[in-house]
């Protein structure tokens, strides 16, 4: 029943601009994979194509054992016998139809009897908490609403593998929050293999199985949630994934298990290298101390944000910068003294000229 | 678990996946609609332009006598050089060229004018009854271009040419200067005031997007009311103005109407007349060689004009969002300006119709007194062969019914050809955006906007003589004034079509794919019933544009094809004045009950679609 997507060497152009370059990926039957990166980094694309309504310049796609597109076979399926269904930024709900039209649009393509597509629009509905919704028109629901039911158009055809295209990015906060919950038991209960493009790494956190980093049409990392946020392949994902960022500080290696960054020094796993380095510190990963007898680098407090669970706090010694987070609310004051000290699991190494990953 | 393809083993494979990508390719439905476009246009635009060109150095039959030593269908320069360099160039080609450019660049000025100073009125200054200006400033344009020509001679004309006296004459006495009958001061005056419709509404659209902090910035910079209007104000409705200029100056360069009813009388020709007068004795070699001239002049306007203003989609910023903006106080002046600009729009647009209409009523033409009151041109029976050479009177006159059902029917089938082939243009060029086939198709759309009217007809007699291919030759025939009305309106078509599409978001259809729908049903399920009341208000524009047509199809019709507006300038060259002007009244009544159900369907602005 699950299918994998296997994409082989794919790449698409746009004029001069790649957009996917050589994207090689295997996603497991049942993943909810996130491709997650700024924008213009290729996602949207790369889904696009998977669906089918992008015709790529190279490469191979395979859903499930079935061959989608390939270039040298000059093969591709229009997205209708891919089997898959596609959930869109804006709904995409086809405003002259009601609810139940909407969803048995594509029902009827396939020839469905008139009970079989009542009953599958009851069940649709019901999954999505949308009942007795049928005969409403898209403009008279609210954005959220509207977001349902095109989640129900898709789900009532029961394909193979969901492809969602930043489905939340049009709703406001909370609701946003309300279909994460939705989303990920959706995928929890129908155990469908599920593409999801967003820009929002909390959603991309809180959600996926798995996480590919893409940034100019290339995959950055692809892991779990948990290991692309405390083992960032290279400074790229390190910097985009986190709030606050990453603290980031070139140096070069000093004794043993020290990194030199100027003023002090940062300790740090087992390596074997040499030369300039860059270490990645979480700003939570730093214990913060008002004694300097509890040890640490001398620090000033140059601002103070306190958000109610958290508060960060903005650390300086001349010219090097340090974000701290501190749970709850801190009794830190504006230039007061800190002393900050550093875990050295919880630091990560990068070479400074690759950019990539060096300690394990 | 699937095994990836490596590269293909054998050539033979290679060339199925080439074969199999090539048709992926022509079976894209934008793709494919883009094709069949571009053959149609070739077809309609592209060929006959080379036809016509292609007539211009052959030897032709009427030619022999004149060439010695030729045979039919011989290169020659014969045309050319008759029409550009011997003794009768400066008759036949140059004093047209001028007396052409000084009535076009005249009438663009003077509706320039007015229009921009109207607009000005009526969103900067606080005149009040701005919403009757609106409309009123519609209504020159809704009516044929000629028919403030028309009205013109009743009021103006003397004896020069021959003929009964205007109204000045007969309350006065003295008959009005030539220079205010005929020629070029009435051709500009006549149609600058069916024209300035176009720069009013660009204009006023305009200046109501222009948010007035930009104004305001100048003004608290220091600038004064006059410095803010030239440096600020002004260069932002460049576009506008660009746009008006761009419809008015190639509208009234092809125009025939107005300076056929007022320039041929006193011999002042421009291109388009004297492109008539070669065309009408069968010489098309020296006429196709005006129009070429024509079209030139025409098109090299155009492009310096959108080098100048900078890009072609200026003309497609109609529109405004209305800014909140600070009115000039008329003050004292309200008043008297106010009732300036409705006695103006009165005599601009409802005069004329009254002129006319009187004029209608008179037994013998010249006389504007009461004695001469007869309702013969109407209704009379045609036994009287001093009247109207022995034709009955409009309402009885079979031949009128004739030109009446040809006229709706060629504007029916025009709009209905025109909206589905708007649908095809829109779909094609947006769902195509960005790639080179669909700039081409847009583009090549356009090319009839900047060929004048009467020399678009031209091209066509030379096109449909002989048979092309499958179609068996047109000329003289009523599916003739179809097509080249259809061709004409490309442009609009591509217009409406593209900014209907551009309504329906790329997803809506892609959702449909993605549910598995065929392209067919994708059109007929999704796109059509989202576009479909762009479309019909497209089809009814057409409908009223093409009714009101003449120097497109002047050059094709025949006696049996005639319509309203061809006939109006038959009655006038035959002298029958009266029931010249009852035809352009019934053709001005149809036209407004066009007009009228357009504005029922869509609550009244005519700007939208304005302007082909």
């Amino acid at each position: 029943m699950q299918t994998p997507i296997i994409i082989k060497n794919l790449t698409k152009k746009f004029g001069d601009v790649i957009a996917v370059n050589d994207v090689s990926l295997t996603i497991e039957p049942g993943t909810f994979l996130t491709l997650l990166g700024p924008s213009g980094c290729g996602k949207t694309t790369l889904l696009r194509c998977i669906s089918g309504l992008e015709d790529p310049d190279e490469g191979e796609i395979y859903i499930g054992d079935k061959l989608v597109y390939s270039h040298l076979k000059g093969i591709s399926l229009p997205p209708g016998n891919r089997d898959l269904g596609l959930v869109f930024q804006n709904y995409a709900l086809w405003p002259h139809m009601t609810v139940y039209k909407n969803i048995t649009f594509a029902l009827e393509i396939q020839k469905m009897s008139k009970s079989e597509m009542d009953k599958r629009v009851k069940e649709a509905l019901a999954e999505v908490q949308m009942d007795g919704y049928e005969k409403r028109y898209p403009r008279e629901m609210s954005g959220g609403q509207q977001q349902r039911v095109a989640l129900a158009r898709m789900l009532a055809y029961r394909p193979k593998v969901f492809l969602m295209d930043e489905p939340l990015s049009n709703l406001d906060a909370r609701l946003r929050m309300d279909m994460r919950t939705e989303l990920k038991r959706l995928h929890h209960v129908s155990e469908a293999t599920t593409v999801y493009v967003t820009h929002d790494q909390m959603e991309a956190m809180t959600m996926s199985s798995n996480i590919a980093v893409m940034k100019l049409g290339v995959i950055q990392q692809m892991d779990t949630p948990d290991n692309v946020y405390h083992y960032p392949a290279n400074l790229f994902v390190a910097d985009f994934i986190g709030n606050p960022k990453v603290n980031l500080l070139t140096g070069w290696v000093s004794g043993k298990d020290n990194v030199d960054v100027g003023k002090f020094n940062v300790p740090v796993k087992t390596y074997n290298q040499t030369g300039d380095v860059v270490v990645g510190i979480r700003p939570e990963d730093i214990t913060i101390s008002t004694r300097s007898e509890d040890g640490g680098v001398e620090f000033q407090a140059y601002s103070v944000l306190p958000s109610g669970s958290d508060t960060t706090i903005i650390a300086r010694k001349g010219d090097t910068e340090l974000t701290v987070k501190e749970n709850g609310v801190s009794k830190i004051k504006m230039d007061q003294k800190i002393w900050l000290s550093f875990v050295k699991e919880t630091v990560n190494l990068y070479d400074k000229e690759s950019g990539n990953l060096v300690n394990a | 678990m699937a095994v990836l393809t490596k590269e293909p083993q054998s050539s033979k494979e290679r060339w199925l996946a080439r074969g199999r990508r090539v048709y992926r390719w022509l079976t894209t439905p934008h793709v494919f609609l883009s094709i069949i476009m571009l053959a149609v246009m070739i077809y309609l635009v592209i060929i006959p332009l080379y036809r016509m060109v292609a007539t211009t150095v052959t030897v032709s039959e009427n030619d022999l006598r004149a060439i010695k030593d030729a045979n039919v269908g011989d290169f020659t320069w014969y045309h050319w050089v008759r029409m550009l360099t011997s003794k009768i160039a400066k008759l036949m080609t140059y004093e047209p060229l001028l007396h052409s450019l000084t009535v076009a660049l005249g009438a663009t000025g003077f509706a320039f004018l007015i229009g921009g100073l109207m607009a000005w009125m009526v969103v900067r200054t606080d005149m009040p009854g701005r919403n009757t200006i609106h409309f009123l400033a519609t209504i020159p344009y809704i009516m044929p271009s000629w028919t403030i020509a028309m009205a013109w001679t009743v009021i103006f004309k003397n004896r020069t040419s021959g003929g009964t006296p205007g109204l000045i004459e007969f309350l006065t006495g003295t008959p009005p200067p030539d220079w205010l009958a005929y020629g070029p001061v009435p051709i500009i005056v006549s149609s600058g005031l069916h024209y300035y419709t176009f720069f009013f509404l660009f204009i006023s659209a305009a200046l109501l997007s222009i948010d007035s902090s930009l104004e305001e910035a100048g003004e608290l910079a220091g600038a004064g009311r006059w410095r803010i209007m030239r440096k600020i104000t002004f260069p932002l409705v460049i576009p506008a103005i660009a746009s008006g200029f761009i419809m008015t100056f190639s509208k009234a360069m092809g125009t025939y109407g107005g300076p056929n009813v007022l320039g041929v009388p006193v011999r002042y020709y421009t291109l388009s007349t004297m492109l008539k007068s070669n065309t009408s004795i069968s010489n098309y070699g020296d006429g196709f060689v005006l129009a070429i001239v024509l079209i030139l002049f025409a098109m090299t306007t155009v492009m310096i004009n959108q080098k100048l203003v900078g890009t072609r989609k200026s003309f497609e910023t109609i529109g405004g969002r209305g800014f909140m903006s600070k009115k000039v106080k008329l003050r004292n002046f309200k008043p008297i300006l106010t009732a300036l600009v409705v006695v103006f729009q009165f005599i601009i647009a409802i005069l004329p119709l009254a002129v006319l209409l009187y004029s209608t009523f008179m037994l013998r033409s010249g006389n504007y007194s009461l004695s001469n009151f007869t309702l013969a041109h109407w209704i009379g029976t045609g036994e009287d062969i001093t009247i109207n050479s022995g034709e009955p009177g409009v309402l009885r006159n079979p031949r009128i019914y004739l030109g009446a059902w040809n006229s709706i029917r060629l504007s029916l089938l025009t709009a209905l050809f025109t909206s589905m082939i708007g649908v095809i243009l829109g779909y094609a060029i947006v769902k195509g955006r960005g790639t080179r086939l669909s700039k081409i198709v847009e583009q090549m759309a356009f090319i009839p906007y900047v060929i004048p009217g009467i020399a678009f007809g031209a091209v066509y007699i030379s096109m449909f003589t002989k048979p092309v291919g499958p179609i068996p030759p047109l000329y003289g025939t009523f599916a003739l004034l179809v097509v080249v009305s259809v061709a004409k309106h490309l442009p609009f078509s591509a217009r409406t079509g593209v900014s209907a599409m551009l309504q329906v978001s790329k997803e809506l259809e892609e959702a449909a794919a993605i549910s598995g729908a065929s392209p067919w049903r994708r059109f007929w399920r999704i796109i059509f019933p989202l576009t479909s009341t762009g479309f019909v208000s497209g089809f009814l524009l057409n409908f009223i544009s093409t009714m009101r047509e003449l120097s497109l199809i002047i050059l094709l019709v025949t006696p049996t094809t005639a319509v309203l507006a061809s006939m109006t300038m038959r009655y006038i060259e035959n002298g029958n004045e009266q029931q010249a002007d009852a035809v352009i009244l019934i053709l001005i009544f149809l036209v407004l009950i066009g007009n009228f159900i357009i504005s029922r369907f869509r609550g009244g602005s005519l700007k939208k679609g304005l302007g082909m």
